[in-house]
């Protein structure tokens, strides 16, 4: 079946107004849950699924939340890191506070946690804007990892700082969190979460708010003049955007590395995702899926395709070329599209629409 | 005041013979207003009223304060003196939201658009302080969202009908060409449903066959809804042509206030402005 458009008129602007309005992206769609559900916790090994599959989604709740903060409001943050530390605090004590709190709760509180915190620390964008905020946003990172690492409550106080998910289980018995869970059973709970989050996401960013948001980001005076309140809506962005990333936190703790240390959310967490957000596509809910996917592989691909191809370079070597290749493909984005994968995809279905026709 | 003026719409002496709404009384007034940036005299002792229903333009040679005067009307600058009355009321120092919030929307004289948005959404857009649906409702576009989407969604393709802008409704609006960027403008502003639309230059820039196209939108959208519009514009024909009555500025200062035949006649008009070989 060819991509087409053509042929599938829409009687009312309710079937316009759908996430996918053509037929093809709606079936595409279908597949991806179909293999994401079905055919990969099959098949997928222990392996892929703890160094691939489950990073790759927490990377997603992460990119997601940054991608609403500065794709589509336009709030540059480097506090990813401390706000994905809050997450994973705030589930460590809400799953140690209230041991019988259902484990979706635990994961839904840290997200409301991180969004009052965000919200704290979104105050000074209403004066301050671009590169001074970021510096802001940095002032929350060092300071939230600061207070993680120095108060002994946060980590009832364990004498090495770290803390490790209790187990918890969802319908009863079905472990998804601690040692004795099953890597399938955390890979497909995670999943559904990130299914959730992301509809979510999609939805709020074509709704009132989503537009609001967007106003601020391509010019705020105007926003400001038409009647969007500046300072609501920025808090609203920062709000809805530290809890996605809080989630990400406590997903990252919880689900994939199972113990977790302040230190695991350096600065370098903050960069990674934002380098997430600009290769996959500012302002792009799949732009986020698309740069998580790219950041995790990349090392993985880097680690593995020498030794196929018979070449043999030394570990820091590897560590080193990824860096080159990131520093090298952000400049390429932010000068050539600023859009990222997220454009490129796009202009590839554009060109598909159209084919085999050049106009 | 006649209650016509109050309520336009009861009764058929509120039109007149061609369809328009009556011009009613005084809906804003300014009083007494100046206004300067550090030693920059824009406004001084500025007073005139805006009349309900009626196309108000106001002219003046560049940097008289023209724009500086729409500022101020929508709360974006503050006087240092003199006072704005609207609906009868003395206005607060207030943020501009609150008068969007109050009715009055505005296009700029610089286009001031979305430009990451498409024209659709920039109209819909203008629309956002009317939707009330919460934040879980949108997150999973459940019935009142969806339905408010649905409902604004038709309401603003009414406007992209009536602007003939349908062919590029979910173009970016940074890809559209200058004269369809302003009307797209116009479109956000209609979008809102105000009561005052201020308009800044709607017209610079355009050709003849544009101008003539944003006209006849602009009379439409006063002889429909009964919008009261203030514009500023530089072409004297198109001035005498629509509007109502003229403000003209001169330095900061208001030279004349009147029906355009008036202000034609007027001998400081002529001597500063009209006559003076611009
Ligand atoms: N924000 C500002 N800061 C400093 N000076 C300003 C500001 N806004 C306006 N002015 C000054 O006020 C005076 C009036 O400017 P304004 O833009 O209102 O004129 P105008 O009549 O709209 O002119 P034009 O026809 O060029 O648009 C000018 O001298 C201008 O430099
Ligand atoms: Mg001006």
């Amino acid at each position: 079946m060819l991509y087409r458009e053509a042929g599938q008129f829409k009687t009312s602007y309710a079937a316009d107004q759908q996430i996918f309005p053509i037929l093809q992206d709606r079936i595409g769609i279908g597949l991806i849950a179909v293999l994401a559900l079905g055919v990969l916790p099959l098949f997928a090994t222990e392996y892929m699924t703890t160094t691939i599959l489950i990073p790759f989604l927490v990377m997603s709740i992460a990119a997601i939340g940054l991608n609403i903060l500065t794709g589509y409001a336009g709030q540059l943050s480097l506090g990813t890191g401390g706000f994905m530390a809050t997450g994973a605090f705030a589930a460590y004590k809400l799953s140690t506070m209230f041991p019988d709190l259902n484990i979706v709760f635990v994961f839904l509180g840290s997200g409301v946690i991180t969004a009052f915190v965000g919200v704290m620390f979104g105050i000074p964008s209403l004066r301050i804007k671009g590169f001074y905020l970021a510096v802001a946003t940095l002032a929350a990172q060092f300071f939230l990892l600061w207070l993680f690492n120095k108060v002994p409550w946060f980590t009832n106080y364990s004498s090495s700082g770290v803390i490790s998910a209790p187990p918890r289980a969802i319908f009863g018995d079905i472990m998804v969190t601690g040692s004795s869970a099953h890597y399938t059973a955390k890979y497909l709970f995670l999943l559904v979460f990130v299914g959730l989050l992301a509809l979510a996401a999609k939805n709020l960013t074509r709704c009132h708010l989503g537009r609001a948001w967007m106003a601020i980001r391509d010019m705020d005076i105007a926003a400001e003049i038409i009647g969007i309140k500046p300072l609501q809506t920025k808090l609203s962005a920062f709000a809805i955007s530290s809890f996605y990333c809080g989630i990400a936190g406590a997903a990252w703790g919880f689900i994939y590395t199972g113990s977790v240390e302040p230190l695991a959310f350096s600065i370098e967490i903050s960069f990674k995702v934002l380098f997430m957000v600009i290769i996959g596509g500012l302002g792009s809910i799949l732009g986020s899926f698309f740069g998580a996917a790219f950041m995790v592989l990349l090392p993985v691909i880097l680690t593995n395709a020498p030794h196929l191809l018979g070449l043999n370079i030394p570990v820091d070597m590897i560590s080193h070329l990824e860096y080159m290749i990131f520093g090298a493909l952000i400049i390429f984005f932010l000068i050539v599209e600023p859009h990222g994968l997220a454009r490129l995809w796009q202009i590839g279905k554009e060109k598909l629409r159209l084919w085999p026709f050049p106009y | 005041m006649s209650s016509s003026a109050v309520n336009p719409v009861s009764g058929s002496d509120a039109f007149t013979a061609d369809g328009r709404h009556k011009i009613g009384g005084v809906i804003l007034s300014v009083q007494n207003i100046s206004l300067s940036f550090g030693g920059v005299r824009a406004l001084t002792n500025i007073s005139f009223d805006v009349r309900e229903h009626e196309v108000l333009a106001i002219i003046g040679p560049n940097g008289a304060g023209k724009s500086s005067m729409l500022n101020v009307i929508n709360g974006f600058y503050h006087p240092q003196e003199g006072k704005v009355f609207h609906k009868g009321q003395e206005r607060k120092r207030m943020r501009p939201y609150m008068a969007a919030r109050a009715g009055i929307a505005r296009t700029f004289q610089n286009i001031a658009l979305f430009k990451g948005m498409s024209a659709l959404d920039n109209i819909m857009t203008g629309r956002n302080t009317l939707m009330k649906s919460g934040l879980l409702a949108q997150a999973f576009y459940l019935g009142r969202a969806r339905k408010e989407e649905t409902a604004h969604r038709e309401f603003c393709e009414k406007i992209i009908d009536f602007l003939e802008i349908e062919a590029v409704r979910k173009t970016p609006v940074g890809r559209l060409p200058y004269g369809l960027q302003k009307r797209v403008e116009l479109g956000r502003a209609l979008a809102a449903q105000p009561e005052i639309l201020l308009l800044d230059e709607p017209m610079a820039g355009m050709n003849l066959e544009e101008k003539e196209d944003m006209c006849r939108f602009i009379l439409d959208v006063n002889k429909e809804f009964g919008t009261t519009i203030v514009l500023i514009e530089h072409d004297m024909g198109v001035v005498m042509d629509i509007s109502d009555r003229v403000v003209v500025l001169d330095y900061g200062r208001k030279l004349a206030d009147g029906t355009p035949d008036e202000v034609r006649a007027n001998q400081d008009v002529i001597d500063a402005y009209l006559g003076g070989g611009h």
